[in-house]
């Protein structure tokens, strides 16, 4: 058991070095979990800038197929006159999802997310291992440079789709892209996925040793759950992905053939070996990549719970289901992954036993959705930004939940798979929900972060907009989905069943620039609000766990005062508190001064 | 009576949900079109009624759980209601009913779609292949069996991306990938498998109508991936029979030299 000590002192950083070395100790190379997610927020913002403009690249083609791209095709591809050439448009769909997929979601829910919440959220003073924190960030920008290198190697950047099956991937002379930039793109997700492992042992060493008196388990912040359970999925998820990048590396580079058939021969040149599995590839990446997907929500959807309950001003309904759902999720999360392998020439018998799986994975899911319901049933709803966000993650994860079901019945994805029926279906549960539930997150804790509240109207405008033109984007792929419009084609009108679908996709293209433009408005609130935004106070909405109770922002060792918990996170409206809300910490009327709640302060 | 409420935005979702699909269905405009081309299979009725079951199950979850979150945001808005919360941490009766409703109804579709399945990649008629599609970049090289009804004999007649197929009768290919994975999809036929390198698989179905229509590539496979573009031609019998012989012959007079027999070929 580790004592929280109240002012304790990290290093010796304190007071006598003023000056440049201070400066990068406090803020470049810093130890305090706050800071690093700062870090890992403001990084993962700017990746979410390029991931954008990646995606704009995409949809213009779609509406323009071969036009001149305007302003940046100039810039780009003078020589071609600014036209998107084919290979640039499978290398535009490649990074687009590996930077919103490696380098903003996974890194901005547990990286900045879980850095800056976990140690306030278990009234700890900071994360169990600081050091092995600070490189969890810095072993992002390896992946940064590598990543971003490969946008400079031949094909202009990796292009063989952010799942990388091979023998695409793995030979280098099937496509523009498949040789340095490959190279790169591997040892890039590798350090991402070091660096999350690092987060991970840290996050769940964090959880279980350092909680304040009287924090159980059961007391934690639904946040925390998640955060917690997504520590373990990415623990146990991730050295499958590693130990997979590592064997195409060396099928790439030294000769083995872990996922090449003998005899290949490809673009003319044969494969220098032979006697492997293509297929062997996605069983290795699936079984990372679809826990990964729910390492992409289940911290989005524990905040959102935190939220919801908040600002209907009610207890969460059903806390321990919403805990066992999350487990439930990710237990089953680890015998889906066949399920993105329907008709990949996995044995079908296998098919039917993951389309059974995936069929039950929905059903947790389920269960969130109707007691996030009954959280708003009977409450006083408070439509703030954060709130609308939240409420907005709800209705769209319902649409991206049931267009699962469809593509779990495996004759109808005979179908739709690989189709924008499953683009639809992703974007629905990881921008619509994800990406949403992350904006609510910044504008709920962003008085904590920078102790200013950022701009309510501003905040408003900008949830409409993005809710509207989101819906307006990502609505239509399931109609496209359902005429059989493939992913991944740079010009699809040639065909004779989707030539009479450019017009809607013009009209998602516009709905998609005018979504992305709405986000001006959330940058300048942001960095609008740092300087002078109101000042937020230490609880500004009134809200119950540990983190409102210390300083906004808190300083370095988080609390002025030793936390000890007398209650969940979630005694909105209870008739024991004079107040609406009822702080962690506050001790119940007849408990005597410093003693801990309920029986002994039962520290795990 | 109207109150100005944010949660009016939440009653859009269901309404223009449904009403996307509403549009799409029923190829009203500007949705003319955008509904799944026209079925030309023997089986495929049984995935587009799938697929029906799922979206009438689905939209009534849809649009209940739409409407559930539009009245409770409605009716609870702050701004109009000053009722103190109902404090309550959940309900045991409520887990369960929705935990077992939804378990019943997936398990439900689960079992229901088995079969479909089975007939689709399990059960193979036992016949030879009419043809064998090798995918490569980028193209479909097709190689029929010709009249010995054996592939890798001297009377095998070569196409690229010209499948003719005979009406009303089932068809069984060979399919396979020569370099990297390519996916043959045949949108009027509800038909995809991928194709890959170093495996040999079939694909089969029995043709309802006459018509031409698409080949497509829905495998990621190179830069050329779009243009991995096929035409399957459905004829009668006659005609069919008729055309291969033509292009057998044409075949013969030109200098044409087949490709190498692979060893593995079997069927
Ligand atoms: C209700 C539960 C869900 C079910 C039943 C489900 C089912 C599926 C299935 C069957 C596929 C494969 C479709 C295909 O390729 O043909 C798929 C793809 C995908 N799902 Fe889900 N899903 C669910 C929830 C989620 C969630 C919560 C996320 C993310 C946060 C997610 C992210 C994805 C992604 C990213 C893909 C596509 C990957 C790719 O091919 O690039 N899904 N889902
Ligand atoms: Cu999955
Ligand atoms: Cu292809």
């Amino acid at each position: 058991m580790s004592s929280v000590t109240v002012d304790h002192a990290h290093g010796a950083t304190h007071g006598q070095n003023a000056g440049w070395g201070h400066f990068v100790r406090t803020y470049v190379f810093s130890l305090d979990h706050k800071i690093i997610g700062l870090q890992f927020l403001f990084s993962t913002l700017l990746w979410f800038f390029v991931g954008g403009m990646l995606a704009l690249g995409i949809r213009w083609q779609l509406a323009y197929p071969w036009q001149p791209m305007p302003i940046i095709g100039r810039l780009l591809f003078a020589e071609q006159g600014g036209q998107i050439s084919p290979e640039f448009y499978t290398m535009l769909f490649t990074m687009h999802a590996t930077v919103m997929i490696f380098f903003v979601i996974i890194p901005i829910l547990a990286g900045a997310f879980g850095n800056y919440l976990i140690p306030l959220m278990i009234g700890a003073d900071d994360m169990a291992f600081p050091t092995l924190n600070m490189l969890s960030y810095w072993f992002m920008w390896p992946a940064f440079l590598l990543i971003g290198l490969s946008f400079f190697a031949p094909g202009n950047g990796a292009s063989s789709g952010w799942t990388s099956y091979p023998t695409l991937s793995a030979v280098k002379e099937a496509a523009p892209g498949s040789g340095m930039a490959q190279t790169l793109w591997l040892l890039g997700v590798t350090c991402v996925g070091v660096s999350s492992m690092m987060g991970s042992v840290n996050y769940l060493t964090t959880i279980i040793q350092m909680r304040a008196p009287g924090m159980t388990m059961f007391r934690l912040p639904l946040t925390i759950w998640a955060m917690f359970i997504t520590a373990i999925l990415q623990a146990f998820a991730l050295p499958v992905l590693t130990a997979a990048g590592f064997m195409q590396l060396m099928d790439r580079s030294l000769g083995t053939g872990f996922f090449l058939p003998e005899g290949l021969i490809v673009n003319n040149s044969a494969a220098a070996s032979g006697g492997g599995q293509p297929l062997l590839w996605q069983h290795l990446f699936w079984f990372y990549s679809h826990p990964a997907v729910y390492i992409m929500i289940l911290p989005a959807m524990g905040m959102v719970s935190d939220i919801l309950s908040c600002f209907a001003r009610k207890p969460i309904f059903g806390y321990k289901p919403m805990v066992y759902s999350i487990s439930a999720i990710a237990g089953l999360g680890f015998i889906v992954w066949g399920h993105h392998m329907f008709v990949s020439g996995m044995n079908p018998y296998l098919g039917m036993t993951f389309m059974v799986s995936t069929m039950m994975i929905a059903l947790p899911s389920a269960v969130k959705v109707f007691n996030w319901l009954g959280t708003l049933w009977g409450g006083r709803i408070q439509f703030t930004t954060p709130m609308l966000f939240a409420c907005s993650f709800v209705s769209m994860f319902v649409i991206g939940g049931l267009s699962g079901i469809f593509m779990a019945a495996t004759p109808v994805d005979i179908f739709i798979h690989d189709t924008y029926f499953i683009v639809a279906h992703f974007h629905y549960v990881l921008f619509a929900g994800t990406a949403m539930a992350v904006f609510g997150a910044i504008y709920f804790w962003y008085p904590k972060m920078f102790g200013r509240m950022m701009n309510e109207p501003l905040g408003k405008v900008h949830f409409l907009l993005t809710f509207i033109f989101l819906n307006g984007t990502f609505y239509p792929m399931h109609i496209l989905g359902a005429v059989g419009f493939p992913r991944r084609l740079a010009h699809p009108y040639h065909y004779e069943t989707f030539q009479q679908t450019l017009p809607l996709n013009q009209f998602i293209t516009w709905c998609a620039i005018l979504m992305v433009a709405s986000q001006v408005i959330f940058v300048f609130n942001f960095f609008f609000s740092i300087f002078f935004g109101k000042p937020a106070g230490r609880n500004p909405w009134g809200a119950n766990s540990l983190e409102w109770q210390a300083p906004s922002p808190p300083g370095h060792g988080n609390f002025d005062f030793q936390p000890i918990v007398y209650r969940g996170p979630y005694e909105y409206g209870s008739p024991e508190s004079d107040t609406d809300y009822y702080p962690q910490t506050q001790p119940p009327p007849d408990a005597k001064e410093g003693q801990g709640g309920s029986g002994p302060a039962s520290h795990h | 009576m109207f109150r100005p409420s944010w949660s009016w935005l939440f009653l859009l979702i269901p309404i223009f949900g449904v009403a996307w699909f509403v549009f799409a269905i029923n190829e009203w405009p500007p949705l003319a079109g955008h509904w799944f081309p026209q079925d030309i299979s023997a089986h495929g009725n049984i995935i587009d009624s799938l697929f029906n079951t799922i979206l009438w199950l689905t939209g009534a979850i849809f649009v209940g759980t739409g409407i559930a979150m539009f009245l409770f945001l409605h009716k609870y808005d702050a701004s109009y209601n000053a009722d103190p919360v109902k404090y309550v941490h959940g309900s045991h009766v409520l887990e369960v009913v929705w935990s077992i409703i939804p378990a019943a109804t997936l398990l439900f579709i689960a079992i229901y779609q088995m079969s479909a399945w089975a007939n689709a990649k399990v059960l193979r008629p036992n016949q030879p292949a009419l043809a064998e599609v090798t995918g490569r970049q980028f193209e479909w090289r097709i190689r029929y069996a010709g009249e010995d009804k054996i592939i890798g004999t001297e009377d095998d007649v070569f196409t690229v991306n010209d499948l003719h197929v005979p009406l009303n009768e089932d068809v069984v290919l060979a399919i396979k990938s020569d370099d990297v994975l390519h996916s043959f999809f045949l949108p009027n036929l509800r038909l995809k498998q991928d194709v890959v390198p170093g495996m040999k698989q079939f694909v089969w179905f029995k043709p309802l109508y006459e018509r031409e229509c698409d080949i497509v590539c829905a495998e990621l496979c190179g830069w050329g991936h779009y243009k991995m573009k096929g035409r399957l031609n459905v004829v009668p019998r006659q005609e069919f029979n008729q055309w291969l012989a033509n292009k057998r012959a044409e075949q013969e007079t030109s200098s044409f030299t087949p490709p190498a027999i692979e060893e593995d070929d079997e069927s």
